[in-house]
């Protein structure tokens, strides 16, 4: 499964490679040009394969997903031979303790350890252990030992065993980094359809680090519609108080008005809820305006660029392990496909 | 001017949601200006021709207003919503908010009874909805606040004075602009309040040579303010740097020399935080000499901002005359 192959790649902001290779497998034969610029992002043009129908079909359409995960950095090597490392993106130090990660190049597994429950004093257990203090443990003894598997600089990424729970009604999977990699899994299947327009996918770098790569792939792109698609935020287990889930898994693909990073062409929102009514694909808006997406990047490129985000519901992005229904995933394929055609016909002015 | 002051801070306009602002506005504008568009991202751009050998200029006033977007409806026919903008949760309990379509909220707070400040997560709106009906509003639905327009004689209080009183100083000196040797692109610019976002798209589109905005600043005028040399009465403001630029001095020259030889009052300003449509002009492209006309303002983010009439008409007057001349920086 693809979305396995995404999941298992390792991809911190910053150094995509292993990302962008599984996804140049899986596009290569649908795609007329492929390249990759200066910051990594991997852009693929699939070039309109049928007649326009009247004169408001636009041009050139870019559709995005972000390939890099949040993760660590290895900054520094201590005498014990244990790592240092900084976060890579938004990471809640509350999720680090007892975690397994792979390091550089060659995946160097190691774990983020810390000291039996025997030894911790009740005050400090109450306490959050500070990122800052922790350390990667690679099973070195010395800093000698500890240099010959892995230097400075080098990423550091969650490991985490993709896996589908059997025949839940969710059709649920677990595994790492689906935000963005159900993305990344939605825009590669979307390049196997007939557009009326130049579709350009990017599969962009650096989004979980302030949507770098987006900025500088929709400069070169020039789009005039673009859509992100994403995997958001997800709240929806059961709340004391009767407040909103975001989103909610197996309700099918989100579609945002507003987040902190841009606010979402209101004929596009139409077009995406008209589209999913129409059709009767099962659809959501996101209930909440929270996080920031490569549409904060893309739409304020060179005069504006209508822009909206359709995403896959996950639950515990941001963790090593996150959650998704793979039923979700092909309505969101669907419905996206469907708005591209619906998009054909022009945005109203 | 004053009705037309009216008119601006009364209309409907959150951001990203300033299409009844912009429509009043071209309604006040088209037949005066040489071009009139409206660009990807809801700027209304209007061009007056200058009669040549002069500069390109944008002067930028944004349209949008601070609000609410609702995120969610609770089983009662609550709604929990997200700010748009920098809204004050101390200011926000008790006021009215209103949506595209009239439709009015209350905006409401858990804890009623408390000395504690409200938090975000704690506010909450009451649009009147009757558990089992119909709201007139839903999910994705943005409000701004609801408040009439009161001429005190020499202050005038509205909501949205951020930033329709500089929409009014804009649109006013357009009026009053005669022939002139520069292209002045007057710019009604969009989403300022969410990260000066349609002047970024604008400035781009329109490659000015001279950039300036057009926005209120804070005052140190009132009881225990905290310090700042910009008071209500003592004339436009002439900004130095705000927490998104420090202005070109030439542009900042230009205007106090403009200020000199008109003999109006004006006062400089240095505001510590915040940021401004100026910011982006400036940052454009290969970069562009940028500075910012401000109007001061008291209770600026509240339902209730408060300006002073003659540095609204000083701040008129200070443009028209800057964007007569030759333009030297």
């Amino acid at each position: 499964m693809l979305l396995q192959e995404l999941s298992d790649a390792r991809g911190v902001s910053g150094n995509e490679a292993a990302v962008r290779e599984v996804i140049l497998g899986a596009v290569k034969d649908h795609v007329d040009e492929q390249r990759v610029d200066t910051l990594g992002n991997l852009i693929c043009l699939r070039k309109a394969r049928r007649q326009a129908q009247g004169e408001r079909c636009p041009h050139r359409v870019m559709v995005a997903a972000h390939m890099d995960e949040i993760g660590f950095i290895v900054t520094g090597v201590n005498g014990d031979g244990t790592l240092r490392f900084g976060k890579v993106g938004g990471i809640d130090d509350r999720i680090l303790l007892s975690k397994q990660v792979l390091v550089g190049q060659d995946s160097v597994p190691g774990v983020i350890g810390y000291r039996p429950i025997h030894l911790i004093p009740r005050a400090e257990r109450e306490r959050v252990a500070e990122a800052s203090k922790l350390v990667i443990d690679i099973g070195a003894t010395n800093k000698g030992g500890a240099e010959k598997l892995v230097k400075l600089g080098d990423y550091v990424s969650f490991r985490t065993t993709f896996e589908v729970f059997g025949e839940s009604e969710l059709r649920a999977a677990k595994g790492k980094a689906f935000d963005d990699r159900a993305g990344c899994a939605v825009l590669t299947e979307l390049l196997k359809e007939d557009y009326a327009f130049d579709l350009y996918a990017a599969f962009t770098a650096q989004e979980e680090v302030g949507l770098r790569g987006a900025k500088v792939a929709a400069y070169a792109i020039n789009p005039e519609v673009a859509l992100i698609l994403e995997g958001t935020v997800c709240d929806d287990l059961p709340k004391k108080k009767d407040l909103s889930p975001v989103t909610e898994v197996g309700k099918g693909p989100v579609i945002s008005f507003m987040d902190r990073s841009f606010i979402a062409d209101r004929r596009l929102v139409k077009l995406l809820l008209d589209t999913a009514t129409r059709l009767g694909i099962p659809h959501q808006l996101k209930q909440g305006a929270v996080g920031g997406t490569d549409a904060g990047a893309i739409h304020l490129t060179r005069e504006g660029v209508p822009s909206a985000v359709v995403s896959v519901p996950v639950r515990y992005i941001h963790a090593p392990v996150s959650l998704l229904s793979l039923s979700d995933l092909d309505h969101t394929v669907h419905l996206v496909r469907e708005a591209l055609h619906t998009l054909e016909g022009g945005l109203e002015s | 001017m004053k009705e037309l002051i009216k008119k601006l801070v009364e209309a409907y306009g959150p951001s990203g949601q300033e299409g009844q602002v912009r429509e009043l506005i071209a309604g006040i504008i088209r037949g005066k200006v040489d071009e009139l568009r409206t660009d990807n991202l809801g700027n209304l751009i209007a061009l007056k021709k200058g009669t040549g050998g002069g500069k390109r200029v944008m002067v930028a006033a944004h349209m949008d207003e601070i609000g609410l977007i609702v995120t969610y409806m609770d089983k009662k026919s609550f709604l929990r919503f997200g700010t748009v903008g920098g809204v004050f949760t101390a200011t926000a309990v008790g006021s009215r908010v209103r949506f595209a379509n009239g439709a009015i909220g209350v905006i409401g707070w858990e804890k009623w009874i408390s000395s504690e400040k409200p938090t975000h997560e704690e506010l909450y709106l009451d649009v009147g909805g009757v558990p089992g009906s119909q709201l007139p509003v839903g999910v994705g639905d943005v409000a701004c606040f609801d408040r009439p327009f009161a001429d005190l004689g020499q202050r005038l209080v509205a909501k949205a004075m951020d930033d329709r009183i500089g929409c009014a100083v804009a649109a006013q000196a357009l009026l009053e602009l005669g022939p002139t040797p520069n292209d002045v692109y007057f710019v009604f610019t969009t989403q300022e309040e969410v990260g000066i976002r349609g002047a970024l798209v604008s400035a781009f589109g329109v490659e000015p040579e001279v950039g300036i905005a057009i926005d209120v600043t804070l005052t140190g005028d009132t009881p225990e303010a905290h310090p700042m040399a910009v008071e209500l009465g003592n004339g436009p403001a002439i900004k130095v740097m705000d927490g998104s630029v420090l202005v070109h001095p030439g542009v900042k020259d230009w205007m106090i020399k403009t200020a000199q030889t008109l003999g109006i009052k004006y006062q400089l300003e240095v505001l510590e935080h915040g940021g401004t449509d100026t910011a982006a002009m400036q940052g454009s492209r290969a970069g562009v000499p940028a500075g910012c006309l401000s109007i001061p303002c008291r209770y600026v983010h509240t339902p209730s901002e408060m300006v002073d009439y003659d540095d609204v008409q000083g701040a008129v007057k200070l443009l028209v005359e800057m964007l007569s001349k030759p333009i030297v920086i």
